[in-house]
């Protein structure tokens, strides 16, 4: 059967604050996150008949207790959605929800569906990471992996030994950079607009209300050079250049562009092309690399077609090893220019989708910008990009 | 104020939290009214709980906040006044003074310059919903489960603003449903929609983002982006609106239970008087009746309702019972397939039904089919259920379809012979474990067992008619029945959904044996010629569900005849055989027609010539009454005068302002009369000493 593939475009997104783990959501349960999230999107998208979406994938890393039992299908029940509307659970840890995007993006594309929910959510408070992990002994025994190849932070250790010339000086000053960029855009109204307020209840305090992330701190390049190195005697990650330990989930509308503008829903961002690559697991961060070169040569762009990057901040290092890597300086302005992850917080399976909406807000700021991506590193050794073009663009420029 | 502590109050907490809500400059003040506990054991306010609101009130308005919003834990709202201290109120003054002091902290969110919301997210009821009606604005989840002002139920008045609220805020015809109608209505609470629609709330939201939707809708209001409008209370009905209703209340209750009527004075008040004499006269109401026998009967049949019938007394431990998977029903005919159709729906498992014809059998599934499709039309069964229930109902001529099934109940007709016969048969069939219930509503449990190789498993199992709405069930122990056989009896019944109590196996157990004591004694008075009508309303002052007459009706004559025949034959001084009865029921006419006496029945009966007054009927059988519940204790039909009163409340409808019948002949004095001695304590169900 002949059949064209369609393009594929990213309507609408949403997420919670960002929580710190053990913080305001202390007692929230993350179904509920990503249910609060679904139904806001829903709402703020009437033109979308509900029984229209086709499909809903969310992610989690660990799922687990109420971050189980095929959370897609279970937050579509729970947010309203009617039960002819199918979901499902999808796990690349943290390129979750990323994977839940582009999963989905190609089936829309082969016409397998019309629109879809993708998202992702991550309570690190209530499921730490490595819950009830079960490593395969054959990983070490037979050296298959590094043993810090489970332990985030230990490789980020190591993309430090591999690049010396990423000193924890530099890594200290980059995270202050984007503690200050997300603080800026606080002020701006930036994330607001995207941001939904979640009731969160304290046995004993009453409840409250969630309103801003909790994690974006004021600090100083004295202060951040006096956090203790948790992975490494006199290493270089501190908990002020990486991101933290957070809750929070997020969510977005993807269309087949044709089922947008026939159904009058906005049309934010428009795919372009992905790709997932591996890398060593010691050397999880490098994976943006392999998979940001995948995507552009899927997509016959170079990185100089690039008018914006959305990159995850799971750390410093990692982050400037991609910058090095393709000749951007540390402070260019088209990299995570509100901030990223280190001010924000990364609710694991959660960020990817967090990138994709940022990146759509910026789009519509800069008509100048036709292509921009989305990219993160990935536990075990891999890393994940989406090249998106910027459907404001207008004229001629990159 | 000092007087009112109750040292065993579970204190809800009202916990303040200033909020920062989107679009509003200045934070909102959050209040949570929490106890700690989970939902099943609800928010309430006792004296520290005010307490606890009162400051929580003061810190909010001290914040300046842009708003004072009061929401509750999860599911619950606030159910209102904790009964559990009730019997720690001993003077009227200090009756008054919980009238005044839940007045004086609510009234501080009605008075109010910032504006103020009930955010009411789960069940709110009683003083949970007055506090709600003091807010200036409100909002409801539609996944709140329970919304009532059922003070009127248990002998009180919605006396912390509800009956000056209420009718100004929605008109005093859904007022009058609300205070007064529903609480005498099985309590019957309101859904969230209905409760929208009356107006008691702004806005009706969803419940997966209630709090959210509800501090968003607050904003919008505190910001004027959002306008309230109410629709005006019409007044001109007023007036007779509650002329019906008292028209309404005296038919049914002759002027029995005080609170409606004090209810109905209140809310005729409402139409002109200000607000603090309406709630003036709401304390002094309010004294009145927490310091009134009816009150206190009512608290207690409120507890032996919620309690008592949850924790049958005397019943073996659980863990004795053995597994049912299969139900075998003797018989197809109306009780049958009421029994088939009850136990299909609360339990999943096969029953069949056996019968001697295929004819007979055929029109008793035919009647089931017919009764599931009227449930999913009425829209009380939904389809999935409907098609499990038809699923699991069978039926078989061949009494072979028992062999493995493990609780076989029947229904057969009132006849010891039939009935051991019956149970011989199956014994020849189903396993030495399975239990044989019978239904029987008076034969003996023990000689129905008596021939059996295995009589301990036998055990009665007595509904009452309408099998789906009472809930009563009469869970009877044989001489030879063993623990193992009751504790399967009780579980089966917490399955049906069903309140069991332990009975003795006495002639005519419990509840018939008082109704039939008492039948006889107003048949005794006709026979003695008094007109039937005049008998029939002689114990109208007490407010029972129906008279005697329309219980009769009810019931059927010849079944009543047949129980009266079992108890005269165990005890024939006190139950004499009606020569009237015994006619009417032959005659075979029904006993009402249209809600009256039928002329026909009338024309049938034959009098003597002393005729009685009813003051001198009602006082003989309010007598009898006492005599019988006392022979019933002092022979150890039940443990306690409780499940008596637990039985006639269940299974006969009998009002919680008479506390089912022992604190009523308590505190008349039949009871020290007649035998000498009271059924409770004073303070049990009474006014302390």
């Amino acid at each position: 059967m002949p059949r064209d593939i369609r393009d594929v475009v990213f309507v609408d997104g949403v997420r919670t604050p960002f929580g710190k783990a053990g913080g305001y959501y202390a007692h929230t349960r993350a179904d509920d996150l990503v249910v609060r999230c679904i139904r806001e999107l829903l709402r703020r998208n009437p033109q979308l008949p509900p029984d229209r979406v086709d499909d809903v994938a969310i992610a989690a890393t660990t799922q687990i207790g109420d971050q189980g039992l095929t959370l897609g299908r279970t937050a579509a029940l729970l947010a309203g959605l009617p039960h002819t509307v199918p979901g499902y659970a999808i796990d690349r840890m943290c390129a979750g929800a990323m994977t839940a995007v582009t999963t989905l993006a190609g089936g829309i594309a082969m016409g397998a569906c019309d629109v879809a929910i993708a998202g992702g959510v991550e309570h690190m408070g209530r499921h730490p990471m490595g819950e009830g992990v079960d490593p395969n002994p054959r990983f070490l025994a037979e050296k298959l992996v590094d043993p810090s190849a489970l332990v985030m932070g230990a490789t980020a250790e190591n993309l430090h030994d591999r690049f010396p010339h990423i000193t924890k000086e530099r890594a200290d000053a980059y995270a202050l950079a984007s503690q200050q960029k997300a603080a800026k855009a606080y002020a701006d109204g930036k994330f607001q607009p995207d941001l939904v307020p979640v009731a969160i209840r304290d046995p004993e305090a009453g409840w409250g209300l969630a309103t801003v992330d909790e994690a974006p701190r004021d600090t100083s390049m004295e202060q951040l050079a006096a956090l203790k190195t948790p992975f490494r005697p006199h290493g270089r990650v501190t908990a002020g250049n990486a991101a933290g330990l957070n809750d929070g989930a997020t969510v977005c509308l993807l269309a087949a562009e044709e089922v947008a503008r026939e159904l009058g829903l906005p049309v934010a961002m428009r795919l372009v092309s992905y790709a997932f690559a591996g890398v060593a697991p010691e050397v999880m961060g490098l994976g943006p690399i392999p998979a940001t070169e995948k995507a552009l040569r899927l997509a016959n762009l170079t990185i100089d077609d690039i008018g914006l990057i959305e990159i995850n901040e799971a750390f410093a290092v990692q982050v400037l090893a991609f910058l090095d890597h393709f000749g951007i300086a540390d402070d260019d302005p088209r990299v995570n220019p509100w901030g990223g992850a280190i001010a924000l917080g990364h609710p694991l399976a959660s960020s990817g989708v967090r990138l994709m909406i940022q990146l759509a807000r910026q789009f519509a700021e800069h008509p100048e910008v036709r292509y921009g991506l989305t990219t993160m590193c990935i536990g075990i050794g891999m890393g994940g990009t989406v090249i998106w073009e910027n459907p404001t663009w207008e004229g001629s420029g990159k | 104020m000092s007087a009112l502590v109750a040292p065993n109050e579970v204190v809800t907490k009202a916990l303040l939290r200033l909020v920062n809500v989107p679009g509003l400059d200045r934070p909102a003040a959050l209040i949570t009214l929490d106890n700690g506990f989970d939902h099943k054991k609800p928010n309430t306010f006792g004296p520290a709980g005010l307490s606890s609101l009162d400051s929580a009130l003061t810190d909010a308005f001290a914040a300046n906040p842009s708003f004072v919003a009061i929401t509750g834990k999860p599911y619950v709202f606030c159910v209102g006044a904790d009964l559990t201290a009730m019997p720690l109120i001993t003077t009227r003054d200090q009756a008054r003074e919980l009238g005044r002091l839940g007045h004086r902290i609510f009234a501080r969110l009605r008075d109010s310059a910032i504006p103020t919301f009930a955010f009411i997210n789960g069940a709110a009821m009683g003083g949970g919903l007055e506090l709600a009606l003091h807010c200036h604005y409100r909002t409801l989840s539609a996944g709140a489960s329970a919304l009532a002002l059922p003070e009127v139920s248990l002998g009180l008045v919605p006396g912390w603003g509800g009956t000056q609220l209420l009718p100004n805020l929605i008109g005093i015809a859904p007022a009058v449903q609300v205070i007064v109608q529903n609480p005498l209505m099985q309590n019957k609470m309101l859904k969230p929609r209905q409760a929208a629609e009356m107006g008691i709330a702004d806005v009706l939201l969803e419940p997966a983002d209630f709090l959210e939707r509800s501090l968003e809708w607050a904003a919008g209001v505190v910001r004027g982006d959002i306008t309230v409008t109410r629709p005006d209370v019409d007044r001109s009905m007023w007036d007779g609106v509650l002329a019906f209703a008292r028209q309404a209340l005296d038919q049914r209750l002759h002027g029995a239970a005080p609170a409606a009527y004090r209810a109905l004075e209140l809310l005729a008040l409402a139409k002109d008087a200000s607000f603090a004499d309406g709630t003036a006269a709401e304390d002094e109401a309010l004294a009145d009746l927490l310091m009134s026998e009816e009150l206190r009967s009512g608290v207690y049949a409120f507890d032996l309702v919620q309690r008592r019938a949850k924790r049958p007394v005397g019943a073996p431990a659980p863990e004795l019972a053995r597994e049912v998977t299969k139900v075998g029903i003797v018989g197809a005919g109306l009780m049958a397939s009421q029994l088939a159709l009850l136990f299909a729906r609360r339990m999943p498992v096969p029953v069949v039904l056996t019968d001697v014809s295929q004819e007979r059998l055929d029109k008793g599934l035919a009647a089931i089919h017919a009764e599931i499709d009227k449930a999913v039309d009425k829209g009380r069964m939904d389809a999935q259920t409907a098609a499990r229930v038809r699923s699991q109902i069978s039926g078989s001529v061949d009494k072979g379809a028992f062999a493995d099934a493990d609780f076989i109940v029947e229904a057969v007709f009132e006849d010891l012979a039939l009935k051991k016969q019956v149970w011989a048969e199956l014994e020849a069939i189903v396993s030495p474990e399975a239990v044989l219930a019978t239904n029987t509503s008076s034969l003996s449990v023990t000689a129905m067992a008596a021939d059996l190789a295995h009589p301990e498993r036998v055990v009665g199992f007595h509904f009452f008619n309408p099998v789906a709405v009472l809930p009563l069930l009469e869970i009877v122990r044989g001489e030879k029945t063993d623990d193992a056989t009751l504790a399967t009896a009780f579980a089966v019944g917490k399955q049906l959904r069903k309140s069991c109590v332990l009975v003795k196996d006495a002639p005519a157990f419990v509840v018939n044996r008082l109704l039939t004591r008492f039948l006889s004694e107003i048949f005794a008075a006709v026979d003695a010629g008094t007109p039937l009508e005049v008998a029939d309303r002689a114990l109208d002052p007490l407010g029972l569900p129906m008279r005697p007459l329309a219980l009769l009706h009810l019931v059927g004559a010849p079944v009543a005849l047949h129980v009266n025949r079992t108890l005269h034959a165990a005890f024939p001084d006190r139950f004499p055989v009606s020569e009237n009865l015994q006619r009417i029921a032959e005659a075979g006419t029904p006993v009402m027609v249209d809600d009256a006496i039928n002329p026909e029945v009338v024309g049938l009966v034959r009098l003597d010539d002393s005729p009685q007054s009813a003051e001198e009927i009602r006082q003989r059988a309010l007598d009898a009454l006492a005599e019988e519940a006392r022979l019933m204790l002092d022979e150890g039909v039940v443990a306690e005068p409780q499940d008596i009163d637990l039985c006639m409340i269940l299974g006969a409808g009998w009002p919680f302002h008479l506390g089912g019948i022992t604190p009523y002949l308590d505190r008349t004095g039949t009871a020290e009369k007649v035998t000498g001695r009271r059924f409770l304590p004073r303070g049990v169900a009474s006014l302390p000493a």
